[in-house]
């Protein structure tokens, strides 16, 4: 078995260090096998993917898979990149602004004081309870009476409200020192100066891990229900009707389940420590 | 005059902090508050989205909880899924976060990341399908008639004995999402003078380090990661219908969220859905504020 070297720590024992490490590692094989079984699937030939007992490697890999489920989206009547150019641009664009307003909005919240105040944040700080998604029959009628459906419009502005997004840049700027914004009004820098030029920069950690939730959030989520015309719809939903083909189609499923996992995955790879950095502020204090 | 002469005069005075929250108020109030007590309100009524609504009193509460048997198979279901799931979910989000963060550097990142994928990898539950799949192709039956431990396939996800432990399992499985990262944030911020302290003060293992000293100390993070937990271990009903289909068999994991879809969006009975919303939205806030007392109590 390999070794992990620990430096000698308070209350660490030896025998300890060795049950949590392998503790961690049994539980990681049951958190990576479903993940690697997506990944190695994608890239079996089909007569592979019915072997029995089933194999967690490939041993004549393929892209096959991936050409077929290009071919599979194209025969829908709108091209794959349809679908692609529709996740990105509603990806991004529901991104941008979900972090540009939620940070406006969080400055206020955390170093201002202006009536209503604590009313708003008390309200808000409810609904994070909401944040898994049980207000969607009541806010589907309001996107239906408003005409949002079968609209772009449908699947970015609901995420500019995202009250958990919010929350976190708030929690996040309410460290920033007030000496420092103190100091920025006395040499004269106006309100939105010094949220251009002090806040957003000392509260860079925040709105990247605001940017790389919100991207994962929207890139996942797809436009089931509220999307019904067929060039409109998001990557996940076309995807997801493909795989609805059933078993004979479990290497194209894979290869598409890989191909929406990886931009997620990707992001949070790179802004690891600077979401654990913002994380760290996540708490509710009262 | 003079108090309506104050409110102007302060709201003029804060007016750059009114623009600036006010986009975000906006779609908060569009897509959040108004939907919420328009629901409230329209759970009294015959709401189908075409006709003017008619007031119906109580009556939807009444064939809610008196003649709706499924309502109730789902409420038991919602009930299994928020008792398993929140809190073995928010344990295990502490203790691999704990353990975790023994890890020297590389490898707690590389761990972190294995354990937080799961739930960002949003294409990976149909591959559940494939794993949990009743023939003996699927992975898990393929293991266990090769093991022998059964003699034919097992149906995971058809047979309601099996039904409910699935999905279960997979919901566990990416349940380590918002609250496990804020509770690695935790652990990392804990000062380490603390624990040297905590040391000459008689602590001796790390169990105790946990429980006296590290806990206290996460107490912010903790109370977030429980809103958080109600917030995703109530509305259940996306993964349910994922892999077991929809209607499930025998509704056997028939969620409170797969009810509201059901009268909402295939029957159009949308009062009677927003009564359903009603009482889902009261039960998590009253958990809520139970949950809020126990950890700010103790």
């Amino acid at each position: 078995m390999k070794r992990i070297h620990v430096s000698k720590r308070l209350n660490r024992s030896r025998g300890g260090d060795t049950l949590i490490f392998l503790m961690l590692a049994l539980v990681g094989v049951f958190m990576a096998l479903p993940l690697w079984y997506a990944i190695v699937s994608a890239f079996k030939p089909p007569e592979e993917i019915f072997i029995y007992p089933p194999r967690f490697y490939v041993t004549d890999p393929t892209g096959k898979n991936f050409t077929q489920l290009f071919q599979l989206v194209t025969d829908l009547v709108v091209p794959f990149s349809r679908y692609l150019f529709n996740s990105v641009f509603v990806s991004i664009a529901s991104t941008a602004l979900c972090v540009i307003i939620g940070a406006l909005a969080a400055y206020p919240f955390a170093k201002k004081n202006f009536m209503g105040k604590n009313v708003l944040w008390k309200l808000i700080m409810l609904t994070l309870l909401f944040s898994g998604g049980v207000t969607s029959l009541p806010s589907y009628i309001i996107k239906a009476k408003l005409g949002l459906l079968d609209t772009y419009w449908v699947l970015i502005l609901p995420s500019i409200a995202s009250t958990t997004q919010m929350f976190l840049m708030r929690q996040f700027m309410m460290q920033i020192p007030d000496t420092l914004l103190e100091a920025a009004r006395i040499d004269g820098a106006g309100e939105i100066r010094t949220f251009m030029h002090i806040v957003m920069p000392n509260v860079k950690p925040a709105w990247m891990t605001v940017m790389v939730l919100a991207f994962t959030g929207i890139w996942n989520a797809g436009s089931t229900g509220v999307i019904f015309e067929e060039s409109l719809k998001l990557l996940p939903t076309a995807l997801g009707q493909i795989s609805a083909g059933g078993i004979a189609r479990t290497g194209v499923t894979a290869a598409a389940s890989l191909l929406l996992m990886i931009p997620p995955i990707l992001a949070f790879v790179i802004t690891q420590s600077k979401m654990l950095q913002t994380m760290a502020h996540s708490g509710i204090k009262d | 005059m003079k108090p309506i002469k104050y409110f102007f005069k302060r709201l003029h005075a804060d007016r750059v902090s009114y623009l600036m929250i006010a986009p975000f108020l906006i779609s908060f109030f569009v897509f959040t508050v108004i939907p919420v007590v328009s629901a409230i309100g329209l759970s009294f009524t015959d709401f189908n989205m075409l006709q003017t609504p008619n007031f119906v009193g109580f009556d939807n509460y009444k064939t809610l909880f008196l003649n709706d048997d499924i309502f109730m198979t789902a409420v038991k279901n919602t009930l299994i899924f928020a008792v398993i799931t929140g809190p073995l979910s928010y344990i295990f989000c502490f203790i691999f976060a704990w353990f975790i963060n023994e890890l020297p550097g590389k490898l707690r990142a590389f761990m972190t990341l294995l354990f937080y994928a799961p739930s960002i990898s949003g294409g990976a539950v149909s591959i559940w399908k494939f794993i949990l799949s009743g023939d003996r192709y699927g992975v898990l039956n393929g293991f266990l008639l090769k093991l022998g431990v059964i003699d034919s396939p097992i149906q995971w996800l058809t047979d309601p004995e099996y039904m409910m432990a699935a999905c279960i399992v997979v919901q566990l499985w990416l349940s380590l999402g918002m609250s496990f990262l804020s509770f690695m944030a935790g652990f990392k911020t804990v000062d380490e003078t603390l624990y040297e302290a905590g040391a000459i003060d008689g602590i001796h293992n790390r169990f105790q380090e946990v429980w006296y000293l590290t806990l206290p100390q996460m107490k912010p993070q903790l109370l977030f990661g429980a809103v958080m937990q109600i917030a995703s271990s109530f509305s259940v009903g996306a993964i349910p219908s994922e892999l077991n289909g929809f209607p499930s068999t025998d509704y056997a994991t028939h969620t409170i969220m797969n009810h509201i879809s059901d009268y909402g969006g295939t029957r159009m009975e949308l009062g009677y859905a927003c009564a359903i919303s009603t009482v889902l939205l009261s039960v998590m806030l009253l958990t809520n504020k139970v949950i809020n007392k126990v950890l700010v109590d103790e």
